[in-house]
């Protein structure tokens, strides 16, 4: 037990720590990388609940990623920080009082949580698996099954994703020239090759 | 529960998403070539899936775990926005193809949009209403941006895809307070769990205010309405006419079906949230729509009233109320889409004009067109016999039914301020001096649909009891349990 609360607020702090230092560190890609790290730690917390498939996907999709997404933006484009933080006091009151309300509408909401008391009449699906399964196992169960239409749903979101990106970047150049490879392959000697007897000392 | 009952209940569904995969083949491997076919069998998808919605299964059916339902409310919306799709799809056409967006991939985006539409439309749990959602508004931030060289274009989608994606976060966190005090996301599982508790906790109405103003934003209600004038100006227009439309009614069935069945039980906590987004979208709507000169603007500003008045049905949270938002919303697509084909015929010399002044004269010029968009102005305006007046009647006799005398009035008052300026439009094309005409040759397209946009909107009285007594049988369904 002693061992699980050390790692809970080990990996509570760092993350709080590093989702702090995204903010505040001057140079971007330090930003990007604390955003890693603030990643890493919360798959950690999610390891503690027992929720081993979120922390893997956290760490494949965000870290693997999003992030690595980021760095590349982040070093690619070129955009002056400094320039964008120029207005940083003066949007600070206002910017401080939308995060003070927020904090005390969250505190408001969550001090008086309550779960239905009806609420496990109406489950889908039991929250914790019965016996062992593990959860990737337990979501493989209900996916592919209960659940195939918003699988499908969601495939073709991202088939629509895939559309949008090529219809609004794809640009056809007839001024390019292509190499084609099945053109190059096909090319016969004697196509392109011609040979002459030439009489010495006359010249093509 | 088996695949193949599951499957008869979602064959419109299923086809519009196969037909829209065979497009894409065909396109790419056909290529620009193909786009005036691909257009076509476009039109054709969206013709044979009313067909199958129409002849699907009668009375209430469930699939897939009751994630997804067909009812008489949702064939009834489906085939509006089917009708929509299809007419705005025709009115691209010649656009389109003349303006060089010669992208097959245009009417496919078009039927994925149709696709998530009708995934809302069928909506049973929030999880499959935010899919509907997302497929729906993916293909709609790329269709606003298509004419990527032009700066107003991609401004228009990426503000769009923006604060569209804002909207989604909004929702997707009210979504998850109520999963959070429910444990379920199924609308039955939520209206049960509803229903058995006396007083709403906190959370969960904060969730569904939450919910509420995502969807406000899909239906562009003040104060979550900033983003339509900018992109239905900076749209091309008949993506413009497209937007006007189909995504509305969309939206608002929706809307209409999240606040009935799953928070049916809760109608005291989000009636105030309906009746202030609905008196602010007619306010705003008719007093700033008066200073646009563009007419795109204009007919943002005026949708934004409109959706204020379908509100109107909503807040009365009645039958009748929803009886009154289906009649309306089966007017307001053949208003807009007539409208906007008149819009597309503003021709001058090759180039689209857009201005209001523009149309200064132009009953002398062109008085076939002056006259069929003096006809949807009056009508838009609510004047009797013209559809638009039994629209707004329909929806203020909900209210007053429903004891909510200040939404009325306020309409009332707004529909008069509104008529200002849809009869400016009036008083431009007949007493002012005549300008440049526009050009000749409207296209076949354009005629037609004009024409038929003309007639239903003329004669919809003589039309008025099917409509009626379908959005009536519609409207008992929300009200079943």
């Amino acid at each position: 037990m002693i061992i699980q609360a050390l790692a809970f607020y080990l990996f509570a702090a760092v993350a709080v720590a590093s989702g702090v230092m995204v903010i505040s560190a001057r140079n971007p890609v330090h930003s990007v990388l604390f955003l890693i790290l603030a990643f890493f730690n919360s798959a950690g917390l999610f390891i503690l609940i027992g929720a081993e498939f979120l922390a893997m996907i956290l760490v494949v999709v965000y870290v693997g990623a999003v992030a690595v997404l980021f760095l590349f933006v982040v070093m690619m484009l070129d955009i002056n920080f400094a320039e964008m933080r120029e207005g940083f006091l003066q949007y600070l009151p206002i910017g401080a009082l939308i995060g003070i309300i927020l904090a005390a509408e969250l505190i408001l909401v969550f001090g008086s949580w309550v779960v239905s008391p009806e609420a496990a009449q109406v489950l889908t699906a039991p929250a914790l698996p019965a016996g062992d399964l593990t959860n990737t196992h337990a979501l493989g169960n209900i996916i592919y099954t209960e659940y195939i239409y918003l699988f499908q749903s969601a495939g073709l979101v991202l088939l629509v994703a895939m559309i949008g990106a090529i219809v609004l970047t794809l640009r056809h150049r007839p001024d390019v020239r292509r190499q084609k490879i099945s053109d190059q392959v096909e090319r016969k000697r004697e196509d392109v090759i011609e040979i002459r007897d030439i009489p010495t000392g006359s010249g093509v | 529960m088996d695949i193949v009952s599951d499957i008869a209940v979602i064959r419109p569904e299923l086809f519009v998403a196969i037909a829209g995969m065979v497009m894409l083949m065909f396109g790419a491997f056909r290529g620009e070539s193909s786009t005036k076919f691909i257009y076509w069998l476009g039109v054709g998808v969206l013709v044979v899936a009313g067909v199958l919605v129409l002849a699907g299964p009668t009375g209430t059916s469930l699939a897939f775990n009751a994630q997804f339902v067909v009812d008489d409310f949702a064939v009834f919306v489906k085939v509006l926005l089917l009708i929509g799709a299809a007419l705005a799809l025709i009115l691209a056409m010649p656009f389109n193809l003349r303006e060089g967006i010669d992208q097959f991939e245009f009417p496919i985006l078009i039927i994925f949009a149709v696709l998530g539409m009708m995934m809302m439309v069928s909506a049973n749990d929030l999880m499959s209403l935010y899919l509907g959602i997302e497929l729906q508004s993916l293909s709609l931030y790329v269709v606003a941006a298509i004419r990527r060289d032009t700066l107003r274009s991609s401004e228009a989608g990426l503000k769009y895809f923006v604060l569209g994606a804002l909207s989604s976060g909004i929702l997707l966190y009210g979504m998850s307070l109520v999963y959070g005090f429910a444990g379920t996301t199924n609308f039955e599982g939520l209206a049960t769990l509803f229903a058995a508790d006396s007083e709403a906790s906190i959370g969960v109405v904060v969730g569904l205010v939450f919910i509420a103003a995502g969807l406000a934003f899909k239906v562009s209600a003040v104060p979550f309405h900033m983003w339509t004038p900018d992109v239905y100006e900076g749209a091309p227009t008949p993506v413009t006419a497209f937007f006007a439309v189909a995504p509305k009614i969309a939206a608002m069935a929706l809307f209409v079906r999240v606040m009935l069945e799953p928070f049916g039980a809760l109608v005291l906590e989000w009636q105030q949230v309906i009746w202030f987004i609905s008196l602010a979208s007619m306010l705003l709507g008719s007093f700033a729509a008066i200073v646009q000169t563009n007419i795109k603007r204009l007919m943002a500003y005026s949708s934004i009233g409109h959706m204020g008045f379908v509100l109107v049905g909503l807040a009365a949270g009645s039958e009748e109320g929803v009886t009154g938002i289906l009649v309306y919303l089966t007017i307001y697509l053949f208003m807009n889409i007539g409208t906007f084909a008149c819009i597309l015929a503003m021709r001058r010399g090759g180039r689209m004009v857009e201005d209001i002044d523009s149309l200064a004269g132009l009953s002398k010029t062109n008085p076939m067109l002056a006259g069929a968009l003096a006809l949807f102005m009056f009508s838009m305006a609510g004047i009797p016999p013209l559809g638009g007046f039994f629209a707004k009647l329909f929806v203020f006799r909900a209210a007053i039914n429903a004891e909510l005398y200040v939404l009325a009035v306020v309409g009332l008052l707004t529909s008069v301020v509104g008529a200002f300026y849809y009869l400016r439009i009036i008083k431009v094309m007949y007493f002012d001096e005549a300008a440049e005409p526009f050009d000749k040759g409207l296209g076949r397209e354009i005629t037609v649909l004009v024409t038929v946009t003309v007639i239903v909107t003329t004669f919809f009285f003589i039309g008025l009891a099917p409509v009626l007594s379908g959005a009536e049988a519609a409207a008992a369904v929300l009200f079943a349990v």
